[in-house]
């Protein structure tokens, strides 16, 4: 750790690393346990393979993926629409709208998804002869709709945040540059703010994202058949544990892909902020 | 409204207790996750800040699968899978099975996500206390143990404070899940409440608000402790 | 799980080779049962698990003369915690059915009860064929028959699976179902409550027997055929001794025992 030979290109030969050190040996042993649990698990999905459960189950879990895949893309675009509005409240300087944006954040951001999902599903069978009244209770009867509807408003307040935060740190010299220019606030707001503030705001909304998909798996508890709910329905056919072992992968496999899609996207639309 | 208050009372008609003592379970379980998910983490923390690239690759794989696991399999592969791995593990060694139940489960379920996240908080919260601490430290003559006790770690947890203050409200949350693997916490009473009385839309309200509650009383816990942390600070 | 089960499968025999050959002496048994699932077991208000399965569980238990602890387990999860031996039977209302038969053993049936279809009480469903079903979103709770026959039988119905009985009847109750399908004793004690005002009964299911089986046993680990062959027993002696009898009309005015 001394910077004396600093602008030398050639490392030193590194004489050091080749011990054996303590960190060294546990890196191993923990990369051989990862190793070993891959193998067992390969080795467990290529032993206890089944064409008949594959016939069975296989056409289930690839429809579980495309409604995970639709009930996650709906909520998002769903939520970042709803979340503008609560951004501006967020942004607010009037007290009374602020607190009711507040207040809307801190509800959905503050309480588990389960049990907010819970209250509009159950919540919602409550008032059935209402909802039958206004003509809302076709939407309501669908476990899909409801899932989608609490996801929504979740993911709103989350995204809602994103967006405040970033606009927030924009430096105000921006607005001022863009007031002495004589440019009219909604100008200002999507021409000069909301770039800049989107750009700050890409990588907390790949989180998001990321975020939702994991908690898309609550839908399964109100009985929509996404990819959870056909691998719970699959296992208690069966009670072969395979079957959430394939789930895992396909989770982790969609997750990465989409992290790393989104890091590529995020050096692509910041390169002209890397020096 | 007096039907409600009826409702939420203590006793046998009312289900004023069975909600207190889900809160309790709710809390409790949170409180038992926290140390081992902190512990958890910060090795993870230390190992990815290692020199040793193998070590730094095994903490990658950790985070990367229970950051990438819905909260939910995770629970499900611990309570499920873990039961069958345990019971032949003890079967060979003891000779009778060994019983995970789902408050052991759910907590090391939690604690796996909470450390995983946690890792990445004091991560970066050991990349913002500068090399010349280190170095000071050594200069000074301190062992690495005690440079890393007495001089980083007070540093660490100033610096990790608010990334770890947001995962324990999302630890919070995220027992509701085991409710699902039928741990009588906050979240289940509440569906028991709901099976029996059908008022689901009250309970459920009700119980929104106790996490609520839980997640202000904690907030301003957690803005103590950050007031305690920042007390060398001076003022700004 | 079939490695999961050879490694167990593997681990028995070790411990039985170590542990000098013997048979294990039954001394205590743990049984799992639902809680959720009244009349035949349920949660007290008092927290205590009660019931005409817990009654039997107990009856079995002084009969075969060992020590018994009955403990709670979700339905999802029973067959999986009986495997991992989180406890030794399942008295639990379960049907001896083919497709259980594959990963568990059972006792001879302790009672058999037709299952029935309940609809809300202004419904237009007529009767329980098929036809009648067609296009109906019918309810049950999961990996039971019940779920078996609306898949198998009435293919033209929509199936919805819940974890517990608990969350049908909401979902009958407030309108999300047409039909629910379960035991007949299990509904008809429903609709005899408060709750289940909203719905009436539309009539009895003709048992399948591949779907259905031959009524409810106790369930065994396959390896453990000397627990099973001791169930099946105290089941024969405690309904010659009166004990059952007993039981039964402690909860139905009906012989629950069946044909």
């Amino acid at each position: 750790m001394t910077y004396v030979d600093a602008p030398s290109t050639e490392r030193p030969p590194a004489a050091a690393r080749r011990r054996w050190t303590a960190a060294r040996v546990t890196g191993l042993l923990l990369m051989a346990l990862w190793a070993l649990l891959g193998l067992s698990i390969v080795y467990m999905l290529v032993a206890g393979y089944d064409p008949e459960k594959i016939a069975r189950y296989g056409p289930r879990i690839l429809n579980g993926i495309w409604v995970t895949l639709h009930l996650v893309v709906l909520s998002i675009l769903l939520g970042a629409l709803i979340s503008i509005p609560v951004a501006i409240g967020r942004l607010s300087h009037n007290p009374i709208i602020g607190g009711i944006a507040f207040g809307y954040s801190y509800f959905f951001r503050g309480t588990p998804l389960l049990a907010q999902t819970f209250l509009v599903y159950y919540g919602a069978g409550q008032f059935t002869a209402a909802l039958k009244a206004v003509g809302l209770w076709m939407f309501f009867r669908d476990a899909y709709f409801c899932a989608v509807l609490t996801f929504s408003l979740n993911t709103a307040a989350y995204q809602a945040e994103i967006l405040a935060g970033a606009i927030r740190a924009v430096p105000s010299g921006q607005w001022q540059a863009a007031d002495s220019l004589g440019l009219r606030p909604f100008t200002t707001m999507f021409k000069i703010i909301l770039p800049q503030a989107l750009i700050t705001a890409l990588r907390p909304y790949g989180n998001e994202v990321i975020l939702m998909i994991k908690a898309s798996a609550i839908a399964s508890i109100i009985t929509v058949l996404d990819l959870m709910g056909q691998t719970r329905y699959a296992f208690s056919k069966t009670y072969d544990l395979q079957i959430y072992i394939w789930a895992a992968v396909i989770y982790l496999i969609t997750v990465e892909v989409l992290r790393r899609l989104w890091e590529m996207m995020e050096r692509r639309l910041t390169r002209h902020l890397r020096r | 409204m007096a039907n409600y208050m009826e409702l939420l009372s203590f006793g046998d008609s009312g289900w004023g207790d069975e909600l207190a003592s889900g809160v309790l379970v709710t809390v409790t379980l949170a409180l038992a996750t926290l140390p081992l998910g902190l512990l958890i983490g910060f090795l993870i923390a230390v190992a990815k800040n290692s020199t040793e690239p193998l070590l730094r690759n095994a903490a990658h794989v950790y985070t990367t699968i229970f950051r990438g696991l819905p909260e939910l399999l995770t629970l499900f592969l611990i309570y499920y899978g873990g039961q069958m791995a345990m019971s032949a593990l003890w079967r060979l060694l003891f000779g009778h099975a060994f019983e995970v139940n789902s408050y052991l489960a759910g907590m090391i379920a939690l604690a796996l996500v909470f450390s995983s996240y946690a890792s990445e908080v004091f991560l970066s919260a050991f990349r913002g206390i500068t090399l010349g601490q280190y170095e000071g430290a050594y200069a000074l003559g301190l062992s690495r143990s005690r440079t890393m006790l007495l001089v980083i770690l007070p540093q660490l947890v100033r610096l990790a404070l608010p990334g770890l203050s947001n995962l324990w409200l999302n630890l919070l949350k995220d027992t509701s899940l085991v409710s699902i693997i039928g741990l009588t916490d906050l979240l289940r009473n509440t569906n028991i409440a709901v099976g029996v009385t059908k008022q689901a839309f009250f309970f459920f309200f009700v119980a929104c608000s106790l996490y609520l509650m839980m997640s202000i009383i904690s907030s301003f816990g957690l803005r103590r402790v950050s007031a305690w942390a920042e007390r060398g600070q001076g003022r700004r | 799980m079939k490695f999961a089960n050879t490694l167990v499968t593997a681990a028995a025999l070790l411990a039985l080779s170590l542990g000098g050959a013997a048979a294990k002496e039954w001394k205590k048994v743990v049984i799992g049962t639902e809680g959720a699932y009244p009349p035949f077991n349920y949660v007290d208000t008092d927290g205590k698990m009660k019931g005409f399965d817990v009654d039997i569980a107990l009856a079995l238990c002084e009969e075969m003369k060992v020590e018994c602890e009955v403990v709670a387990q979700d339905w999802d999860g029973m067959i999986p915690a009986l495997l991992a031996g989180k406890f030794d039977a399942i008295i639990a209302s379960m049907s001896i059915t083919p497709e259980r038969k594959k990963v568990i053993d059972f006792s001879e049936k302790y009672y058999n009860t037709p299952p029935a279809i309940v609809a809300p009480k202004d419904t237009d469903i007529k009767g329980v064929t098929p036809a009648d079903l067609a296009g109906k979103t019918v309810g049950a709770q999961v990996s039971t028959m019940h779920a078996d026959y609306v898949e198998k039988v009435l293919t033209e119905s929509e199936l919805k699976t819940y974890p517990t009985a608990d969350e049908y009847k909401l979902d009958l109750a407030n309108g999300r179902l047409d039909a629910a399908n379960d035991d007949s004793v299990v509904l008809s004690e429903w609709l005899k409550t408060e709750a289940g005002a909203c719905c009436k009964l539309v009539g009895m299911v003709t048992p399948v027997l591949e779907i259905h089986g031959p009524g409810a046993g106790i369930g065994v680990r396959k390896e453990d055929t000397d627990l099973r062959d001791m169930f099946s027993a105290a089941i024969k002696a405690i309904r010659a001794n009166g004990k059952y009898q007993e039981i039964n009309k402690k909860y139905f005015d009906f012989d629950v025992y069946g044909g």
